[in-house]
């Protein structure tokens, strides 16, 4: 059972997506599917945790799917980066799922299928030690969340919804090109195998190994939301249902682990002359994409629109971190990942919140004056979290991202920058919509018979701001760990070892 | 054969990018399947084309790697065939829903019909306006 482990994560979810249609909520009620996904997420939870345990201490799991040698057929990965990607993922995923019970579930006919299917796309996607697969798990997700998406929608989420399935497919044609390119030249796409291959390269070879590399971070970038190729991004996350968006959250950090597991692996210290191949490029468009997501901000006039662009800030930070190709600053970002997804997707909740309560165009109508200051406390936390204000966990990323990129003042520069116009942007978002004059008794109770408060959602907005505090509070050990997880990526060598050393065995079946 | 086979995988993709970038999204799904089919001859041909060999074990071949053409990009090949083909079934859906919806088969909804009209409207009216002076 413990050598299968790293593979529970993905069939856990397989399985109870397949249950979840079984027992369509159209003629059974939503309670077993519920029951269901509920189940699902608990056995995740604990595949997550005795992994993240298993690999805390330094090694590397290397599963071989059928058991072929390693360099020919399918294997998955798990180090510490991975682990705790599928534990961020999952907590997230958990929060999301709270909140999406509280009713939106019902509105869409297999809801709770496409969110399984999404957490196996994810969980394999971050698992998968091939490249062919890291394609077949985001193919996977992206399908999942097209039906998050879209089903129940209308008009506007299906032109919005067009845009993301275009761009996302032909990102996905170009993900394939790289693909047949890179075999062509390496002769195998395990992403360790392939490392070993590019340093050995031949010299006529390098150019089309850049080129086709430079495709495959063009994909990443895409799904991440670099710059030029970030405009899919507001007007998609913007037309998402409130838990739907929450959990996107998550969805520019794949793009950006995948980048960063090929920038490490394949063109990390051991790569020979392509070593720290795209960095200065990723650098200069990560601090653009921080300008425009800055601009972005400031220039919201919904708070939907405002969180898909502070997903977008928090990306472009990202990429600053990752494209530096530093463990401390590497290490800086991860945390920084854990955090700004967490309060990004409660921002998400937040907007979805609000949004239902407000009348007009002006006040927070039908919430009782409780349920006001609830609302605007929960803004706060998210909004202060979010612009990186002590002593929440962004102010700690950003410190610790400052503390790495000492001797960059251009990246000081356009971090506290961008830091300041967000901070303009979300005060200015929290007085327009919670400073206003409390609404009279008889609209709060006149709106309140016509939208019924949901309990569900606000415990959901809660437990993610939670997990911002958890983690500012552990900032130690959750820091420690980052550092080690940098640490092992910066030593590129050793996944190939530990890759070749898992011989297949033939067993009796 | 490769002078054929390169050709043909440029002309698709050349085709296909040219589909994507126009306004209507019947043309960008046509695109979007041109580009895949440019996409599986490539990873095709990256096995290298080779001529009468077979990718699996067989009798009449002796079981040395010369004999034999690589069978991984055959195999990865039906499986980007298969999703890409799933991908255009949903995209369609998802066209013909939104031009239901929206009224217009446009990419961006109705809101690039409807600023043309007006600015047609406006042109005649300068036009009319013109004329009366």
């Amino acid at each position: 059972m413990m050598a299968h482990l790293p593979l529970l994560p993905i069939l856990i979810p397989l399985f109870a997506a397949g249950l979840a249609l079984l027992v369509e909520h159209r003629r059974f009620g939503m309670a077993p599917q519920r029951a269901i996904a509920a189940l699902s997420l608990l056995a995740q939870l604990v595949v997550a945790v005795m992994l993240v345990r298993s690999v805390s201490g330094g090694d590397i799991l290397v599963y071989l799917l059928g058991d072929w040698p390693a360099r020919l057929g399918i294997s998955l990965l798990v180090d510490r980066l991975a682990a705790l990607m599928v534990l961020v993922s999952l907590l997230l995923a958990i929060a999301c799922w709270v909140h999406a019970c509280a009713g939106w579930d019902r509105r869409a006919p297999h809801f709770q299928a496409f969110f399984q299917i999404q957490l196996m796309g994810l969980n394999g996607a971050f698992l998968t030690g091939d490249l062919f697969n890291l394609f077949v798990f985001f193919e996977v997700l992206l399908i999942a969340s097209y039906g998050l998406l879209l089903s129940g929608g209308r008009a506007g989420r299906m032109r919005a919804g067009f845009h993301f399935v275009s761009v996302n497919i032909a990102a996905s044609t170009l993900f394939l090109m790289a693909l047949g390119l890179l075999y062509g030249l390496l002769g195998s796409l395990n992403m360790a195998e392939m490392a070993a291959r590019i340093a050995v390269a031949p010299a006529q070879d390098r150019a089309l190994i850049q080129a086709a590399a430079s495709l495959l971070l063009l994909v990443f970038c895409t799904k991440a939301a670099l710059l030029p190729l970030s405009l899919w991004l507001p007007e998609t996350y913007a037309h998402a249902p409130g838990s739907v968006a929450a959990l996107f959250a998550v969805m520019t950090k794949v793009g950006l682990y995948a980048m960063l597991r090929i920038l490490s692996l394949l063109f990390g210290s051991a790569a020979g002359a392509l070593a720290g191949f795209a960095g200065p490029v990723l650098l200069v468009a990560g601090v653009a994409t921080l300008a425009l997501a800055s601009l972005g901000v400031i220039a919201a006039t919904r708070m939907r629109v405002l969180a898909s662009y502070l997903v977008l800030a928090s990306a472009a930070t990202l990429f600053i971190a990752f494209a530096l190709g530093r463990p401390a600053a590497t290490s800086a970002g991860l945390y920084y990942l854990v955090h700004s997804t967490f309060a990004g997707a409660a921002l998400f909740l937040i907007a979805h919140h609000v949004r239902r309560h407000r009348h007009g165009d002006t006040t927070v109508a039908g919430l009782s004056a409780r349920g006001w200051i609830v609302a605007g406390l929960m803004f706060l936390v998210a909004a202060v979290s979010l612009a990186g204000l002590p002593p929440l966990s962004g102010f700690l990323g950003k410190l610790a991202l400052l503390d790495a990129t000492r001797e960059h003042p251009e990246i000081w520069l356009a971090l506290l920058l961008s830091s300041f116009i967000i901070l303009l942007g979300l005060a200015r978002a929290g007085t327009r919509v919670f400073w206003k004059q409390a609404p009279s008794a008889s609209e709060v109770a006149r709106r309140q018979s016509e939208v019924p408060g949901r309990r569900l959602e606000v415990a959901a907005t809660v437990l993610l701001l939670g997990y911002g505090l958890a983690i500012a509070i552990a900032a130690a050990p959750l820091l420690a760990y980052t550092q080690a997880a940098a640490a092992q990526l910066a030593a590129p060598a050793q996944y190939l070892d530990h890759v070749r050393a898992q011989t297949p065995t033939l067993r009796t079946p | 054969m490769e002078l054929a086979l390169a050709s043909a995988i440029g002309l698709l993709t050349a085709a296909g990018v040219y589909l994507l970038l126009r306004a209507r999204s019947f043309d960008v799904i046509l695109g979007m399947t041109l580009l895949s089919y440019a996409t599986n001859l490539l990873i095709f041909a990256c096995g290298r084309v080779v001529d009468g060999k077979p990718p699996v074990l067989r009798a009449f071949a002796p079981p040395t790697l010369e004999h034999y053409t690589d069978p991984l990009p055959q195999a990865l090949v039906l499986t980007a065939i298969v999703i890409a083909f799933a991908m255009t079934a949903v995209s369609i859906v998802l066209a013909i829903r939104s031009r239901a919806d929206n009224g217009s088969d446009h990419v961006d909804g109705s809101d690039g019909e409807r600023l043309q009209e007006a600015r047609n409207q406006a042109r005649q009216q300068r036009r009319k306006r013109r004329q009366r002076a």
